[in-house]
């Protein structure tokens, strides 16, 4: 199966044939993309953050953007330079489109005492991602896990995800919030991408085009490039090592799970609850959080049915309802459970850690929790800011 | 036919007291046989009497106007019934009505009294006892106050 | 490059879609529960082991997981009490019906590692839905194991589950059977007390012998002590967990007990796992 060749070492692919490519030619990728078949997401700039979207040309890039990031601030800054990718992470993450916020499951209709159900058929055309970070490469490997490698496959992700064509890129400019070097999860893309690029600003604005499958080789051949130096390789180099060395946070992850079990009463958890206002914001802008509901829609002559699965937060109340009540009433349990099953716990279940250390709850929590200040809160250090 | 000494002896309330205190204890106490339906006692009476259930099944209930009886607890062999001859106003609280041929060792709780008065030991000994009792009693009540099965809505 | 094609995965049914079952029989319970059993429209019926659920659908309302009561070769039967919309429209669905099934989930009672040991089934109120299926069939292979008792509890004699059906079982000589009742109103004549309370009474040997638990969280956690008391090690008394169930696949999040999905990790846990994870308050 395909994904699962995805998932494996670039390093035994083609990595003989690196090539460069102007910036312009990222036209010519989404073009041969769209020609493919593929519906095309990348990101854009619109209301003030840069998102992801459908991509219909590479004017929909935020050239020239980058992101100031820190806890509960988000803030889009012009760049000297016309960097298509030279920002870090916005609110939106791939899983709105691996995994939608709203997708209808299936269909049934009554048909005399019984019903038949119809189940939805998978999206029109493939996606072609566009601009996926090393961060994001391993969270997408992380949702894999818990909606494909386990004892059922969930069929909506399998269809989305199935052909996904990824175009990773390597970060230079590590954001203010990020911490994905400390998660062992960046800044350089390793493995689960088709063609992956290095945006070389020094000496002539270029892009490293490196497959990472054959037919990330072959989208590659298509386009107009030529092939890299040694002065192109070791300049990309240079730049994710750098942006290894200028992240925003970073975290001390030396058994995050037994520090985790072992202090559930922590008084920190009094302390930050104090704070959070249990939105669920962290859980929305997560890469991995995958918590689902589903909810049945009928006509109103009910004999036509739905269901309806959507994203759902482990802050909310009703989400751990039983009985009559809440297991979990209070905000610092809530928060709890939200940091031990991402840090925590989610080795248990899924055998790594949930966070991939993009910061992105940082930057979006309204009153600026930072997770890496509270587990080292917890662990008796520090913060470990930068 | 077992002397109530002998009796004693296997009740495990009992365990652990000196000889001459069990002989104590066994000269208060005498046995005693209900008919199934039989009152041992009524709410309001005066208790002066404590008995150990020696065969069958106990019931203390409690009448609730325009409901009837209702059995509070049960009691069965092995058990002992009613501590509220050691505590003024020495007067029962609840019914107990025997719900079958029951047999049960009765000790007087006012010779009991006495003997205590004399040996504030004996009386130690009996008081941590019943007050054992007592707080299993009051375990078992808690749990049923919170009313475990009955819960809300689920969904 | 061609259009890549269509996954394959659109021909074979996916997980979260319901199986029509027709209800073949309904008969009422209490005055809250019915016991429905179902027959599949079509398809093979459901390999079920003692301890699992289904997620049971009523059409256009949702559903809900139901374990399964019945004897695990035979039809399937779910007993459930309506205490809401889904439950209630369950309840309501009248033989020719058809409601919708999920499943089977979850792991089951450990029925046959305990095969050598003497068994002790302890329920609470509808828990003993749950552990039917367990005791059908500890009783089916009888010769395998030493002392059987069963011991339950409800909160009134009115409440008691399978009333003729323990009447029965009481008859026979190879089984222990005590039931009890939390309160009851004069004219029972059974014992008045809470299940704790029970485990003092059968005979069994603390050494080897398993307990299947299940009811109430409280219940389950006063019983597992009472177990404890009488010199039962915590390895050998099962809890049967529940928390709010969406999917049933271990892909919604929501039935989280700690480092386990009780979806996929349970319903049936060892005491000896389950004793610190109960100990934290809204885990």
């Amino acid at each position: 199966m395909r994904l699962r060749r995805l998932l494996q070492s670039s390093r035994q692919m083609d990595a003989a044939k690196p090539s460069v490519i102007e910036p312009e030619a990222l036209e010519d990728l989404i073009r041969a993309l769209a020609a493919r078949g593929f519906r095309v997401v990348g990101p854009t700039r619109r209301d003030g953050a840069i998102v992801y979207d459908d991509l219909d040309s590479a004017q929909d890039l935020p050239t020239g953007w980058t992101d100031e990031q820190a806890p509960g601030s988000y803030r889009l800054e012009r760049r000297e330079d016309e960097a298509r990718f030279g920002y870090a992470v916005g609110p939106h993450s791939w899983k709105q489109f691996l995994m939608p916020a709203r997708v209808r499951l299936w269909r049934a209709s009554r048909n005399g005492e019984g019903f038949d159900v119809e189940e939805e058929p998978g999206p029109e055309r493939p996606l072609a991602l566009i601009g996926v970070r090393a961060c994001e490469l391993h969270a997408i490997a992380i949702q894999d896990r818990v909606l494909l490698g386990g004892r059922y496959a969930d069929r909506d992700y399998a269809a989305r995800r199935e052909d996904t064509f990824v175009v990773a890129v390597n970060c230079f400019e590590p954001g203010g919030t990020c911490f994905c070097a400390s998660m062992g999860t960046g800044p350089r893309v390793d493995a689960g991408y088709d063609l992956a690029l290095t945006e070389l600003l020094d000496g002539g604005h270029r892009l490293l085009a490196e497959p990472g499958s054959e037919r990330g080789g072959e989208v590659l051949a298509e386009l107009p490039r030529r092939p890299a130096s040694q002065v192109d390789l070791d300049a990309a180099e240079t730049a994710t090592a750098g942006a290894a060395e200028r992240m925003g946070r970073r975290l001390d992850t030396t058994d995050l799970r037994g520090l985790l079990a072992r202090n559930l009463e922590h008084e920190r958890w009094d302390e930050v609850a104090e704070r959070c206002l249990t939105c669920g914001n962290c859980t929305l802008v997560c890469p991995t959080c995958f918590c689902t509901s589903v909810e049945e829609v009928t006509d109103l002559t009910g004999t036509a049915a739905e269901r309806v699965r959507s994203w759902d937060s482990c802050f909310s109340l009703e989400y751990s309802y039983i009985h009559g009540g809440s297991v979990r009433p209070s905000a610092r349990s809530r928060y709890r459970q939200w940091l031990t099953h991402k840090f925590g716990t989610w080795h248990d279940q899924f055998g790594s850690s949930g966070c991939v250390g993009c910061g992105r709850c940082i930057a979006w929590c309204p009153v600026g929790i930072d997770v890496t200040q509270e587990l080292t809160a917890i662990r008796g250090g520090q913060d470990a800011d930068d | 036919m077992q002397t109530i000494d002998e009796i004693l002896r296997e009740v495990p309330f009992f365990w652990g007291l000196e000889s001459d205190h069990l002989e104590l204890i066994a000269g208060c106490g005498a046995n005693v046989a209900f008919k199934a339906d039989d009152l041992l006692f009524r709410d309001g009476d005066p208790a002066e009497t404590f008995y150990i259930v020696r065969h069958g099944s106990v019931a203390l209930e409690t009448f609730v106007p325009a409901r009837g009886p209702f059995t509070i607890e049960t009691l069965e062999e092995g058990e002992i019934i009613g501590w509220s001859w050691l505590f003024p106003p020495y007067r029962w609280h609840f019914d107990a009505r025997a719900l079958s041929l029951v047999r049960a060792t009765a000790f007087d709780g006012a010779c009991l009294r006495r003997k205590c008065g004399s040996d504030p030991r004996l009386g130690y000994e009996l008081m941590t006892r019943f007050a054992q009792v007592v707080i299993e009693r009051l375990q078992w009540t808690r749990m049923r106050l919170l009313d475990v099965y009955g819960y809300a809505s689920a969904e | 490059m061609a259009t890549p094609a269509p996954s394959e995965l659109h021909a074979a049914p996916g997980a979260m879609a319901p199986r029509p079952f027709r209800v073949a029989r309904r008969r009422r319970e209490l005055r809250d529960t019915w016991t429905l059993e179902l027959e599949p429209i079509g398809g093979d019926p459901l390999e079920l082991e003692p301890g699992q659920f289904t997620m049971l659908y009523a059409f256009g309302i949702g559903e809900v997981p139901i374990s399964v009561s019945g004897r695990i070769d035979g039809p399937l039967v779910h007993t459930v009490r309506a205490v809401g919309a889904v439950s209630r429209a369950i309840c309501a669905a009248r033989p020719g019906s058809v409601l919708g099934v999920r499943g089977p989930f979850g792991n089951a009672w450990p029925v046959g590692e305990a095969a050598g040991a003497d068994v002790v089934v302890v329920a609470g109120g509808i828990g003993l839905a749950p552990l039917r299926p367990a005791l059908y069939e500890l009783l089916r292979r009888r010769g395998e194991y030493g002392e059987v008792a069963l011991l339950y509890g409800s909160r009134t004699p009115a409440d008691l589950l399978y009333r003729t059906e323990l009447a029965r079982l009481r008859g026979r000589f190879d089984l222990q059977v005590d039931v009890t009742v939390d309160s009851a109103e004069g004219g029972w004549r059974g014992k008045v007390g809470v299940v704790p309370k029970l485990v003092a009474g059968p005979r069994f040997d603390p050494a080897s012998a398993v307990a299947l638990v299940c009811g109430p969280e409280i219940m389950m956690h006063f019983t597992a002590r009472a177990l404890l008391e009488r010199g039962l090690p915590p390895e050998r008394i099962y809890l049967s967990m529940e928390r709010n169930m969406r999917c049933g696949l271990g892909h919604c999040g929501h039935c989280q007990l700690g480092p386990t999905l009780i979806c996929r990790d349970g319903p049936v846990y060892r005491y000896d796992e389950l004793e610190q994870l109960m100990a934290v308050r809204e885990l």
